[in-house]
């Protein structure tokens, strides 16, 4: 009876050591995760003085539009914590997707293959933020699921781990949607 | 997997059976051909893992993207956002010059995984169908199956190459000497060496429809937008232009089926058993609708909750 008794053991702890690197090895995936977008967000203040600088002789009557995404992005840099950084960032994405709507007026621009070539860099990284963002989410998602589903929530509970935090998206981005449904609601 | 070393270790029994008298006092004391099938299924095998998806990469002339090029720049940067969506590695990125519109993913895992475009594609889709499509084939290297289909291609072709070899030495065969009692097994192992590629290559289509289907809702959680992959589909399904350079080896690894049969379009029981991708239709269909449930979901519960609040 003994050799069953041994073998429980080796299974609870072979389990026990699974369970226990697997929560580990998240927390450090999030880790990275997060560090991905932060370089992202660091391309994206690279390559914004670069557009101003070349769509600032084409676009004359933009100024102020301009002038604009510059505000933001030096707010963005200056700011501090996560929800006034998460704030920040929006604004500069909602002003950049300002410039590139007007782009479409001005068919000069189109034809420059230095403006092209930095629009299709400036859309790659704001896709490259929105889906590392996206990553992010779903590992901290795995990472809290598995601190609260039975047998894992036991090892979790003992080591003392963290639930993750969410990336949330600001209310300003949030509102965004609402304006539409309150004209359907109208007519 | 376990099903195509079967019929390796089946056709070499019938070789066995059927040309050397084997299991018989007459015959060799170990069954020649079977230790030589499945050698040579092992060799296949473990060439696949080491050298396939260089092989592969090269039948089609694929070529390293050219940066300089605002197309290939574009393909590059959609590549990179679906690796960060996938938490995957950024694959290798490949053109081959080809009009068919059309893609596939190769490698044995994620560090030596291979994305080829053709630049077809590039020219036919917009930024959001190709990040459908690019989405796909990481979601092949996601789940793994880029290794899986790798291996089949490699191993459906040994058991082809086997049972050719076997139907016709059939033909230069000395006579059965055997008594007339142990004739019975010769029909089955006959016709085992006759049917084994049709069956293994049912299998390898039946395996490969499964993991496209998957692709396809993988590919969706990567972008949250299904309509770019369906619109995407829906562009090639109405170019349908056959891919030159793919076998029917092959055939399984891309994007959509490029050889083109006629049967791909249609629906019915035959041409879900024959062909080595879902019909198109259907893979659209399925698109639409995971996007249009949960969208449509959100829009009336919104307004019934706005229209309460009104009063």
């Amino acid at each position: 009876m003994s050799w069953l008794f041994w073998a429980v053991l080796l299974m609870i702890a072979v389990w026990l050591i699974w369970t226990y690197n697997g929560l580990v090895a998240i927390r450090h995936q999030i880790e990275n995760a997060w560090k991905q977008i932060d370089v992202q967000l660091k391309r994206r203040y690279d390559l914004i003085p670069n557009l101003v600088e070349t769509v600032k002789g084409y676009m004359q009557h933009e100024q102020d539009t301009l002038q604009k995404v510059i505000d933001a992005r030096s707010r963005a840099m200056a700011s501090t914590g996560v929800k006034e950084n998460a704030e920040a960032q929006t604004a500069l994405t909602q002003s950049l997707g300002q410039i590139f709507a007007l782009m479409e007026n001005y068919p000069d621009l189109k034809a420059n293959q230095n403006v092209l070539r930095l629009q299709e860099e400036l859309t790659t990284t704001e896709n490259q933020i929105a889906f590392a963002r996206q990553y992010y989410n779903d590992l901290v998602m795995r990472y809290n699921m598995k601190q609260e589903v039975f047998p894992s929530n036991v090892i979790a509970g003992f080591f003392r781990f963290q639930p993750g935090e969410f990336f949330s998206v600001p209310e300003a981005e949030r509102a965004v949607p609402r304006v539409s449904l309150k004209l359907s609601l109208l007519v | 997997m376990f099903c195509f070393l079967l019929f390796f270790f089946l056709i070499g029994l019938s070789i066995d059976y059927l040309y050397l008298d084997a299991f018989t006092a007459r015959g060799p004391s170990v069954p020649i051909a079977t230790v030589i099938a499945l050698g040579l299924s092992a060799t296949l095998a473990y060439t696949g893992y080491r050298q396939g998806s260089k092989l592969i990469l090269s039948s089609v002339g694929a070529e390293p993207l050219d940066i300089q090029i605002p197309e290939h720049r574009e393909l590059h940067n959609v590549v990179t956002e679906m690796a960060l969506a996938s938490g995957c590695r950024m694959p290798k990125v490949y053109v081959t010059y080809d009009p068919a519109p059309n893609a596939f993913a190769t490698g044995r895992d994620q560090e030596s995984a291979a994305i080829c475009v053709t630049t077809g594609l590039l020219t036919l889709l917009g930024r959001e169908e190709t990040q459908g499509v690019v989405a796909h084939e990481m979601a092949h290297i996601k789940n793994n199956d880029t290794l899986v289909m790798l291996l089949i291609s490699v191993l459906l072709g040994g058991v082809v190459l086997l049972s050719d070899w076997a139907q016709r030495s059939i033909f230069g065969a000395r006579p059965l000497r055997r008594p007339s009692g142990q004739a019975l097994l010769a029909i089955p192992a006959l016709l085992l060496i006759v049917i084994s590629p049709l069956i293994s290559r049912l299998l390898a289509m039946a395996v490969s429809r499964q993991r496209e289907y998957l692709a396809d809702a993988t590919a969706v959680e990567f972008t949250r937008n299904p309509r770019g992959l369906a619109m995407a589909l829906e562009k090639i399904r109405d170019a349908g232009m056959p891919f030159q350079k793919a076998t029917r080896g092959t055939a399984h690894l891309f994007f959509i089926n490029p050889l083109r049969r006629r049967l791909d379009g249609s629906d019915g029981k035959l041409a879900d058993l024959l062909s080595s991708h879902p019909p198109i239709n259907r893979r659209i269909m399925l698109l639409y609708q995971m996007g249009a449930l949960p969208r449509s979901a959100a829009q009336f519960g919104f307004e019934a909750i706005d229209v309460q609040g009104a009063r």
